[in-house]
Formats: structure tokens, C-alpha cells, sequence
């Protein structure tokens, strides 16, 4: 069983004195882990790091097996990254969020394809926090709990959509959120495709769709979300591209 | 090997060598053999070099270091610089330092790096103690010789952050092209990096 692809680092873990144990995201295979021998030493370690973009080639006797990887670098996106504080807190979140919340060994091609313009915008902070929320409602999406932001819960109307239910993660019009107060959450309009992401509007999107993912997601296998995206949302806010609004 | 054809004393000294690093179950049986056939010149003094690191080598309070007083050689030299700190993730970052030659202030050992993936938070390394250091008032800047990694500048970041405070200068080691490096066989990211730390020249 042998196959072929392009994909991201997610992480790299030690494995006995010379071998790693890698995981990559591609598009066709999902999140897949390998062992890489030779993968701890001098030529290989600076290519196993994160948000890295690598040829692979798996081999395994059986498909469910962890099997070996050989692999190329194609870019070294992390070392591009490395200094930027910001750039680096953002590719650790999404690196670990997709470690962590997306089962291994499935495709999820469109979620591949927003990951990958996520790691190339990083060095661009007025558009990739958008870009991260964004990603993060597919996260939610692929994991089958996506939300629902076309039409709104009470009315059925598609105007003046402003709140999320927490309940159902349908859209409501600000009309309809007025009675429930704070108990409702934020929809901020980039999420619509309606307008520019302020940096309230980013930490209302994180705060969105943080909700669900730990209340949908990890909630179910009793875990917390990872601290680097807590760590990612102390940055942008220290660095003024989100903001909370209260 | 079979436990009926070697004495428990042989064996227990073979599992014991294979657990160290570099050295496996079969590397392990020759360097048990080695000693044995030079039981006066290599095995009771090696015993007793081990005996006497065990007993007497301890972590150094201040920096981390390890050495047979507390505090370390480094830490008590009086004729180093103690105005710069070096920051170094282990004990053998220190000593490829000591061995550079290039830095005669003082050092800090961290005991690793912050990694989500192995679950390493900032209380688990030695950072608190390095901002109380750097805090102190003689000391005019810190060093952060960390690796070149993500989960190395991760760190490096984060204790920057924390040392804004105590208004030190922070600064980092190059990244770049080795001493001796080709660059036709360099990685495309220490490429990168040399090319974003170049200098006037």
C-alpha cells in the first residue's frame, strides 16, 4: 500500500533515538501520521517543522498502519514565520487545532484548501485572523456541526442577521436576539461575506466559533481547546487586531 | 540473551547500559564485555566516577547548570561577566558554548522548550526564575540561544514578552549560513533566514 501527496506538517514527535513520527495534513488523505526514520537528524529536522509544505510518499504493509513516510520540502513556511511573533502564535493554533480536533486518516479537501491559503497569508496580519475564523467555522463544518448563518432561526428572514443561537448555531436577526441579551452570540458580517473584519469583529468570529468547537467538539471527548489558540487570541489582542467589544 | 547463560549480575549491568542513549541490547552486550575484560582499568574506575557524579552533582540554584557545587563553576567565577545572560534550552546547549569559547558572561538553563504538543507549559521550565534573574538590576542584557525551531522561538518569544518588563536589552542568536556551509546544500528556510538577518558588509 503506497501513495503519494502534498501536505502540511501538523507536528513532529521523537521517536526512539534517530526516527520521527510525524503527522501531515493533506488534501487527499486528511491527517495522516507516519514514521519518518532519519527524521531527528541534522538534514531532516529544519523540514519537519510545522507549517511546513512537503511531497510525501507513505508506505505500509496495510492501510491502517502507521507506516513510514519518505518526504521532500517544498517550502519552509516556518522559517519564513519564525521571528513574527504573531505570524508564529497563529501557525502553532492552527497547526494544533487541526492536530487536535480533526480525526486522522479522512479527507476534507475544502478544509485543505483554506488551511493552506491561511499559512500563506500569515505573514499578513490585517487579513489572516479573518481567514483563521473563517477556517474555523469549515473546522466546525466538516466535523458536521456546522452553523447555520443563511437564514435566521425565528423570523426566516436573511436581513439584519447580527446573533448566533448557542443553542442551534442558526443565525438570528437582531430583532429576534433583542429579548435573550448577551445569552446570544455575536455574528460579525465578514462571516456573511458582508464588509471588512474589524478587530471586534475577529474576536467576536473567535469567540463564535470557540463556543462551538468546545462546546460541540471537545466537550464530547471531555477535552478543553488547545492553549496555543488561547495564546493566538492574547497576541491579536496585545497587538491590536482583535478587540473585545464589551 | 538467555537468562540460564549469563550470571543476573551480567545481565542486570546490560539492560542497565542498553537504556543509555546511542547504545541498544547488542551495543550494550559489547560494552558489558569490554568492562569486564578490564575490570581494573575501565570497570571499578568507571564505578566509581559514577558513584562520585551521583553523590556530588547537583542543579545549580541560580542557573540551572549542573555541577558538583551549588552554585555552579559559571555562576561563581567572579571574573565573568554577570551583566549578560545567555538563555540556553539544556546543560548540553551550555556546554557546545563553553566549548565555542565566544561568551564569558553568565547562563541560564531552561530545561527545554514550551511545546503544546508534548504538553510543556511555561511553569514546567526554569523562566521564572531567568525574569527574577534578569530583574535584579546588574544584569543589562539576555541572550536567547535557542533553537532554531518553532517550539524554540515560541519560547523565545514568550520570555520576551515577560522581560519587557524589567527593561533589559533581549537579543537572539544569527540564523543563517553555517561556517564552512555550501549553499547549494542549505535548507531552503536557513536560506531564508540568512538572507532576512544579512548585514552591511
Amino acid at each position: 500500500m503506497d501513495w503519494s501527496a502534498d501536505g502540511y506538517i501538523l507536528s513532529s514527535r521523537k521517536h526512539g533515538e534517530t526516527s520521527a513520527i510525524i503527522e501531515v495534513f493533506t488534501r487527499e488523505k486528511g491527517r495522516h501520521p507516519g514514521l519518518v526514520r532519519g527524521g531527528t537528524g541534522r538534514r531532516m529536522r529544519p523540514v519537519l517543522q510545522p507549517g511546513n509544505r512537503v511531497t510525501v510518499d507513505w508506505h505500509g504493509r496495510l492501510e491502517e498502519h502507521l507506516g513510514y513516510y519518505t518526504l521532500e520540502a517544498i517550502d519552509s513556511r516556518s522559517a519564513e514565520l519564525m521571528d513574527d511573533r504573531l505570524s508564529l502564535a497563529g501557525l502553532n493554533a492552527l497547526c494544533i487545532m487541526t492536530r487536535d480536533l480533526l480525526p486522522e486518516r479522512e479527507a476534507y479537501p475544502p478544509l485543505h484548501d483554506v488551511f493552506s491559503i491561511v499559512v500563506s497569508q500569515l505573514d499578513n496580519p490585517d487579513v489572516w485572523p479573518a481567514l483563521y475564523v473563517r477556517w474555523e467555522a469549515g473546522l466546525l463544518a466538516a466535523l458536521g456541526y456546522g452553523l447555520d448563518l443563511s437564514t435566521c432561526a425565528a423570523t426566516g428572514g436573511s436581513e439584519n442577521l447580527t446573533h448566533v443561537s448557542p443553542r442551534s448555531g442558526r443565525a438570528v436577526c437582531t430583532e429576534a436576539a433583542a429579548p435573550y441579551g448577551d445569552k446570544m452570540l455575536r455574528l460579525p458580517g465578514f462571516m456573511r461575506g458582508e464588509g471588512q473584519a474589524t478587530p471586534e469583529d475577529i474576536w467576536d468570529g473567535l469567540r463564535l466559533t470557540g463556543y462551538f468547537l468546545e462546546t460541540r467538539v471537545q466537550w464530547e471527548v471531555n477535552r478543553t481547546l488547545p492553549e496555543a489558540r488561547a495564546t493566538m487570541i492574547e497576541r491579536l489582542t496585545s497587538e491590536g487586531f482583535a478587540a473585545n467589544p464589551q | 540473551m538467555s537468562k540460564h547463560s549469563v550470571s543476573p549480575e551480567i545481565d542486570r549491568l546490560i539492560s542497565l547500559l542498553a537504556k543509555l542513549p546511542g547504545l541498544g541490547p547488542r551495543s550494550a552486550r559489547r560494552a558489558a564485555l569490554a568492562l569486564l575484560k578490564k575490570p581494573e582499568a575501565l570497570m571499578k574506575p568507571l564505578a566509581l566516577a559514577m558513584g562520585d557524579a551521583a553523590e556530588n552533582i547537583s542543579t545549580c540554584s541560580t542557573c540551572g547548570n549542573v555541577d558538583a557545587s551549588n552554585p555552579c563553576n559559571i555562576c561563581a567565577t567572579p571574573t565573568r561577566d554577570n551583566t549578560t545572560i545567555c538563555v540556553v534550552q539544556d546543560v548540553s546547549d551550555l556546554w557546545a558554548m563553553e566549548r565555542a569559547g565566544a561568551f564569558r558572561g553568565q547562563y541560564h538553563v531552561l530545561g527545554g522548550t514550551l511545546s503544546a504538543l508534548d504538553g510543556v507549559r511555561p511553569e514546567d521550565l526554569n523562566i521564572a526564575n531567568l525574569i527574577r534573574r534578569a530583574g535584579e538590576g546588574r544584569v543589562a542584557e539576555v541572550i536567547l540561544a535557542m533553537n532554531a525551531t518553532v517550539d524554540g522561538q515560541t519560547t523565545a518569544h514568550y520570555i520576551t514578552d515577560h522581560l519587557e518588563t524589567t527593561g533589559v536589552k533581549v537579543s537572539r542568536l544569527a540564523h543563517g549560513v553555517p561556517v564552512g556551509g555550501e549553499l547549494d546544500y542549505l535548507d531552503d528556510g536557513t536560506i531564508t533566514a540568512a538572507m532576512k538577518s544579512r548585514r552591511p558588509f
